[in-house]
């Protein structure tokens, strides 16, 4: 702790969000800073790089109007922390933490770091519980337990927040029909426009659980969009492992948020590393995403669906593919499927559930669901197959053996991949895969 | 000697302390966080630090410890789980709660404990250099004692119990030996010499066993995209391999499958020895959000506690997952310490440090002539399931398997998606005609006809593809389907099931019964008969 206050005027240069400051005596790395600008109005920094006495200060919120000579920088001795209660439950705020629902700000029981600690692998908890989404491509061949984080791979234009809101609308935890077992939803939109986060407000408001939203729009400052996940996740922490929640903390678009990284860091001259992207995205990343998890003897869990938008829809571009390499498995949206009316659009061929294994079987599910699993994805992706073959030797140069695979794969496209607004639980998607499977008399189930 | 802290860049700190020396320990802060010297100008040492710099003040304190990064090795390791510095994960968590929040002195790996020391020497007896004083049991394994430097005539000799800090023996010049050492991460360890001979190590797993086997003392990389099944291969070999001790570090990767395999560790036996796998078991974990400098440490520190029983005469397996993780922490330290940098912002040393971490592997001639082996398997994240990366080309070029995990493969959920035209050992001829000798002589023979077949079955692929399967001659068909029948009941293992170890004996004969079905069907082909009368008998 410092004895005094200390503020500076010794400002050197002002570079896009980043200030440098000369002359500093004492800072501290990822110290909160105040900035006072000339027309009166405030700021928060935070320390990012000192060099002996010249310090590098990213500013949240928006730079314009700073100035040389008489812009103050005033040091608070603290690093980021987010204020929390219960009484975050209901709210909205912004990226920096200020309530935009007009209700005046709660008084908090206690602050944390927003950074977060990373949890010490011997005191998780393995995830196993399964979280029904009502979505089969999901529950029935994908399955989402508790603690995990699968993120969904979505194209520009394709209707990601649906599945989203879906999901939101239909999770249960387990596979008895208790609502709300998601017990609470932290929703954090990063960069979104007005008419995407008014979609996701009215069905946050359908949504029968608790909900927080952080809230940065397009319009907002960018360096908010790195801080409001932090935010999100903190407030998700303490619900679920100080208040024994099960937390279901949904991000979208992630893709802003690796744009935003990037900005910070070709403002602060760094090495760019593939597509421009900082070398340090991988462990960036890390530090958001394994926040989700269980702890032991604990009872709530953090389980994360983060939304991104794979640029070209190109899957090896670095967003897509860090994430990747981080959650466990991905659900990845399909152009062609969408354009061919079918929702929720997700290729099950590439997208993966790393955690299934342990939430589905005899007495989490059911006994068969891995053979049925497995018996789809063997003769879904032969089909696939065969549509290439198809499209050059033409249906009639098929064996009917292979024709019957090919109608097995549309079939299955139409009635389990397909459902439209219908809410399916897990033992409906197994006997509907089940019936398809004996009805053109394919093995494994 | 101290000093204090005088600058910060993202996971380094420059200090102003004199009289360091490269690649020293140094405490930082008030909080006391751990870091080794990397760079060193006059009046300045630049320092990575193993814990999150946040919340680190310019003018804090700063003093070196005087010796490298070392681990604490001794009887005790196995079934631990450490993290990237040999700190005991659980004790941690007993002590600070499930969140690592960093600072502290470094917590030793074991409280105060008494241990047996079973004396092979006598007192007033004359001790060679090198020979071994006595030994201490941990489980099956013998820690031996042995006398340091030229030697000496023992004076006082533990017999039976001991304090694990106490000498167990003292000589007559005052020398003492001890059970436990501390030796520097960055340093090999010393042996009398390599020895260059080829035993093969079984994985369990058919597809390397049979097509790409492994030898004792070799290096194996498997670089793969995400979702090809890396660390579930991983972790099967590390289940299932037949060796005497495992050593596995979890670089850089996800928590939540760190909490998974502690928990099938704790539960499985291993099928060699009907043990419980943690009982011949080390961890080394370093998360993903875990500091980055220590993610770089993490290899040294469980290659050296590798090294450690590979000395004491053990087979040792060391897996890395994933040394890509470790190679992007060099990076990040590189560009914090604003280096040239190389292809992909990599330094330039990056080749180099991996050929020298990949050359601890090997079979040694111990110091105390006995043979001990340090296999070491890394997996590799390339970006984008690229490998002209140059993470994965630098490999390739020390290892000597390569496992390529196959995109394709894992899509269609054949696992281990190994992909057998890509995928190469250089072990094979001399692993293979172990197996000759030891399992069958048809071995080698088999594994060829394997490998005609499927490379046939890819150029028959390319066939069909234009004029469809309708198109192509009833004995190419009939090679289309046994190629399916390898794949999926030979190649393909579930890993989750009984199926995931086989024996060489159990691989043989399968691959054996369905390549025996194969002639046979070919010999009905040839006479004449319909090949739907054919299929249909063997279905």
């Amino acid at each position: 702790m410092r004895l005094a206050r200390h503020s500076y005027t010794t400002i050197r240069s002002v570079q896009g969000p980043l200030l440098f400051l000369e002359r500093v005596l004492e800072a501290r790395m990822g110290e909160v800073v105040r900035i006072a600008f000339p027309d009166g109005h405030e700021a928060e920094g935070e320390v990012l790089k000192i060099e002996g006495d010249v310090v590098l200060i990213e500013v949240v919120g928006e730079s314009r109007g700073l100035d040389l000579d008489h812009s103050r920088v005033l040091f608070t001795d603290v690093v980021k922390r987010a204020p929390l209660s219960p009484a975050v439950l209901g709210r909205v705020f912004d990226g920096s933490f200020r309530p935009i629902d007009d209700r005046p700000m709660f008084i908090p029981d206690r602050w944390a770091p927003v950074a977060g600690f990373p949890l010490n692998p011997v005191a998780r908890e393995r995830p196993q519980d399964l979280i029904e989404t009502g979505l089969s491509t999901i529950d029935g061949l994908n399955t989402l337990v508790k603690g995990q984080k699968l993120p969904i791979f979505s194209c520009a234009g394709l209707p990601s927040r649906e599945i989203a809101a879906a999901i939101l609308e239909n999770a249960r935890a387990g596979t008895q029909n208790v609502p709300g077992a998601a017990s609470a939803v932290v929703f954090v939109a990063l960069g979104l426009t007005q008419h995407e986060y008014a979609y996701y407000g009215e069905a946050l408001e359908r949504m029968q659980g608790d909900f927080v939203a952080f809230i940065n729009l397009a319009k907002d400052p960018v360096v908010e969009r790195l801080l409001a996940p932090r935010f999100g996740l903190t407030v998700a922490e303490h619900l679920a492992f100080d208040l024994g929640r099960d937390v279901l903390v949904l991000i979208t678009d992630m893709t802003n948020y690796c744009d935003a990284l990037r900005e910070v860091s070709t403002a602060r001259e760094e090495l760019p590393g593939r597509r421009g992207y900082p070398g340090y995205m991988y462990s960036d990343l890390a530090s958001l995403f394994e926040r989700a998890g269980r702890i032991k003897g604990t009872a709530g869990s953090v389980t994360m669906l983060p939304i991104l938008t794979m640029p070209e829809d190109d899957i090896t571009h670095p967003i897509p593919d860090l994430t990747g390499y981080i959650t466990e498995g991905q659900i990845v949206l399909s152009r062609e499927l969408h354009q061919r009316g079918i929702f929720p659009p997700v290729d099950v061929l590439p997208s993966l559930s790393r955690l299934m294994q342990r939430g589905i079987g005899k007495g989490r599910t059911r006994e068969d669901h891995r053979a049925i699993a497995n018996a789809l994805y063997m003769n879904y992706a032969t089909g696939r197959d065969l549509r290439r073959l198809e499209a050059i030797v033409g249906r009639d140069g098929m064996s009917d053996a292979d024709r019957h695979v090919l109608d097995f794969a549309d079939a299955f496209e139409r009635e389990i991949v397909h459902q439209g607004s219908e809410r399916r639980s897990v033992g409906e998607t197994l006997d509907a895969s089940k019936r398809l499977l004996e009805r053109f008399k394919l093995g494994g189930a | 000697m101290s000093g204090r802290i005088t600058a910060i860049t993202g996971p380094t700190v420059s200090v102003d302390v004199p009289g360091l020396k490269l690649h020293e320990c140094v405490t930082v802060g008030a909080a006391g966080l751990m870091g080794e010297v990397v760079r060193l100008e006059r009046g300045r040492a630049v320092v990575q630090v193993y814990e999150s710099t946040r919340g680190l003040a310019v003018g804090e304190p700063a003093a070196g410890t005087g010796t490298e990064l070392c681990v604490r090795l001794g009887p005790g390791l196995i079934g631990q789980m450490f993290d990237g510095l040999q700190r005991p994960l659980v004790a941690m968590a007993a002590q600070h709660g499930p969140f690592i929040r960093g600072g502290g002195a470094k917590v030793p790996p074991w409280g105060a404990r008494t241990l047996r020391f079973v004396p092979l020497k006598k007192s007033g007896e004359r001790i060679a250099p090198n020979e071994v004083a006595g030994y201490i049991e941990e489980g099956p394994f013998r820690h031996a004692v042995l006398a340091s430097g030229e030697g000496g005539t023992i004076e006082r000799i533990v017999n039976g119990e001991f304090e694990a800090e106490a000498p167990v023996f003292s000589l007559s010049d005052g020398r003492q030996g001890f059970a436990f050492h501390s030796w520097p991460v960055r340093v090999p360890r010393p042996y009398r010499r390599k020895l260059s001979r080829v035993e093969p190590l079984v994985t369990g797993q058919r597809c390397i066993d049979f097509l790409f086997p492994l030898a004792r003392g070799g290096s194996a990389i498997f670089p793969g995209g995400f979702g090809t099944g890396k660390t579930i291969l991983e972790q099967s070999i590390a289940k299932l391999a037949d060796v005497d001790i495992v050593v596995y570090v979890g670089c850089g990767e996800r928590g939540n499958e760190m909490a998974e395999m502690l928990d099938d560790f704790a539960t499985l036996s291993d099928p060699w020895h009907q043990q419980p796998l943690m009982s011949r078991t080390i961890i080394a974990v370093n998360t993903s959000n875990m500091p980055v400098a220590a993610r770089e440490a993490s290899i040294y520190t469980a290659v050296t506690m590798a090294e450690y029983y590979r000395d004491m005469g053990y087979g040792v397996l060391l897996l890395a997952d994933s040394l890509s993780r470790w190679a992007e922490a060099l990076r990040e330290i590189s560009s914090a310490l604003e280096e040239m940098p190389g292809e992909e912002g990599y330094p330039t040393y990056l080749a180099s440090r991996m050929a020298e971490f990949v050359a601890r592997a090997g079979v040694v001639e111990t110091l105390d002539g006995r043979t001990g082996s340090l296999t070491v398997m890394l997996s590799i994240s390339p970006p984008g399931g690229d490998f002209s990366e140059p993470v994965t080309q630098a490999c390739l070029r020390t290892t000597g398997s390569f496992f390529m995990l196959d995109t394709d493969l894992a899509h269609r959920r054949h696992f281990p998606a190994i992909n057998w035209f890509q995928s190469f050992s250089l072990y094979e001829h001399e692993v293979s005609a172990r197996f000759d000798a030891a399992v069958s002589p048809d071995w080698s023979a088999l594994r060829q006809e394997t490998r005609t077949l499927l490379q046939r079955e890819a150029r028959l692929r390319e066939v069909a593809e234009i004029v469809g399967t309708e198109g192509l001659q009833d004995a190419d068909r009939l090679l289309m389907r046994t190629t399916e029948a390898i794949r999926r009941n030979f190649l393909m293992q579930n890993s989750y099931t009984e199926d995931a170890f086989s024996t060489p004996q159990q691989t043989l004969e399968r691959i054996a019964q369905i390549l025996e079905r194969h002639r046979t069907a070919s010999g009905r082909l040839e006479k004449g008969e319909l090949l739907e009368t054919i299929l249909r008998e063997s279905a």
